[in-house]
């Protein structure tokens, strides 16, 4: 049996009643009891999740932005203002999705990039063996010294200047989706759930500490299923299931994150250019009574497509997904989906579903 | 929680209790809901419908997974739990409260040859690890 990996807050974790599941090689909690009262816990309130199976890379020296412009479908360009994030896919020069992963400008030496936890290890080699091509000067590296805890929810800015008041200062005044490097903490004001809040990364040694401060100032722990629940209403892709390298980022919901517009060179364009999405990725919700999820075959007048993300809404508590359906399918079609031996109904909307405490309204 | 011991187990975590009108109502055990997590939906076999031993013949869902409920003995469904198509979180809070569905059994018989709570409990136990 192959050795589960472990984040530094393993022992937390189990001490807090977690159920741990296998995730990707990870040994990580699904749940610290419902996973419903964990999803409404983070649009109501606070909660915090371990991500430090995520990875931290540095990309240091002269030249770093103009090669994240071309190594990134999404401009680097677009990010001016010290501390600021953009959200990318990194793409194969078929087109296909590498990863998606958030850029932060810090000087225009140094770009840190966060990447998911199962393409880590394939996202560093593609970076490295690029960066040897086209800017041999820079130094990428792996920050596996860095732990990441991530506090999501209306008031989850609060309790984490209640635990670090010495970072108040700095990250105060942050806008959305912008960091500031306070010393051995790095704050970011963004997530992975719709709601406001911060990532925090930090020294590995230091994070169990940190997440005991901010358990006794009442945030709660959210396990991968709330986690999951949360960013599917938030209208936010997965990687390897929404995603991967045998889809484009057009087909995947993410032409928002590719500049084709601009004289940009950068890795896919040619493809993305030569080849027009025939598919496209929109929301379903669910009017029958069931739960979307993925792999369902989705039928519609134009023809058939697949769910890529589906599960039960606590927010809307309706079911919803994301899918892949052909181009033509307008907001608002009729669609049904096979679940079982039935098709059950099923209508094409817009997403995101829910953000900031709220269903979005319209569904 | 443990396993009331008036109720008969199989080995895909089901449950039966033979109630006093002679008919068998079924639900999913304590492990199986603690398993599975917060229940969204519950799909119940149409009344009426004949079911064999072991058969396939209802759905529940949790926010995680879609599990199958199989018959625990042979015979005609005779109703299902309405209150579960609201509340579907009966199960998590109340499994040995929150029934599925209730058959006339074939043969009543039948229950005997279905594990009693302590061998269930041994075979929960062994399937951890």
């Amino acid at each position: 049996m192959m050795t589960l990996k472990t984040t530094p807050l393993n022992a937390a974790h189990r001490a807090m009643g977690a159920k741990m599941v296998d995730f990707g090689g990870w040994d990580m909690p699904v749940n610290y009891g419902s996973q419903i009262e964990e999803h409404h816990q983070v649009r109501n309130d606070v909660g915090m999740f371990d991500v430090c199976h995520m990875r931290v890379v540095d990309a240091k020296g002269d030249g770093v932005r103009a090669f994240l412009r071309y190594l990134l479908a999404n401009n680097a360009d677009k990010i001016t203002l010290p501390g600021k994030a953009l959200y990318s896919a990194m793409l194969r020069p078929e087109g296909g999705v590498i990863d998606d992963l958030i850029i932060y400008f810090m000087t225009e030496q140094w770009f840190r990039i966060v990447v998911n936890a199962g393409t880590a290890d394939k996202d560093i080699a593609w970076m490295k063996e690029q960066a040897a091509q086209h800017a041999p000067q820079l130094t990428i590296t792996s920050r596996d010294d860095l732990a990441m805890v991530a506090i999501q929810g209306p008031n989850a800015r609060a309790k984490v200047w209640e635990v670090l008041p010495q970072t108040k200062a700095a990250t105060e005044g942050l806008v959305n989706f912008q960091a500031a490097d306070c010393g051995d903490y790095f704050v970011a004001r963004t997530g992975y759930t719709g709601e406001d809040g911060f990532e925090v990364m930090l020294p590995k040694p230091q994070v169990e500490a940190f997440w005991y401060a901010l358990s006794k100032v009442g945030v709660k722990p959210i396990g991968l299923g709330a986690r999951d629940t949360l960013r599917l209403e938030a209208g936010m892709n997965l990687y390897g299931q929404d995603m991967d390298e045998t889809v484009g980022p057009l087909e995947s919901g993410l032409a928002w994150t590719v500049d084709l517009k601009s004289e940009r060179d950068f890795i896919g364009k040619v493809a993305l250019l030569a080849n027009p999405p025939t598919k496209k990725l929109v929301g379903l919700v669910l009017l029958d009574r069931g739960v979307l999820r993925g792999h369902q075959k989705v039928v519609t007048a134009l023809g058939d497509g697949e769910i890529t993300s589906g599960t039960f809404s606590p927010t809307l508590e309706k079911s919803i997904a994301l899918a892949r359906v052909p181009n033509g399918v307008q907001l608002g079609d009729a669609v049904h989906v096979v679940i079982r031996d039935k098709m059950l109904a099923a209508k094409v909307v817009k997403y995101p579903f829910a953000r900031n405490g709220k269903a979005v309204v319209g569904l | 929680m443990s396993n009331p011991t008036n109720l008969k187990y199989t080995p895909s975590h089901e449950w039966a209790r033979l109630e006093a009108d002679g008919t068998v109502s079924v639900g999913i055990t304590q492990h199986a809901q603690e398993l599975l997590g917060d229940m969204v939906f519950v799909e119940a076999p149409a009344v009426g419908r004949t079911l064999a031993a072991a058969e396939e013949c209802a759905v529940v869902e949790s926010v995680k997974a879609a599990a199958d409920v199989y018959a625990p003995i042979a015979g005609d469904v005779v109703a299902t739990n309405g209150d579960l198509d609201g509340s579907p979180e009966n199960i998590n809070s109340d499994p040995y409260g929150a029934w599925i569905f209730r058959v006339q059994p074939a043969n009543v018989a039948d229950l005997d040859g279905l594990m009693d709570a302590a061998a269930y409990q041994t075979h929960v136990d062994s399937e951890a690890h």
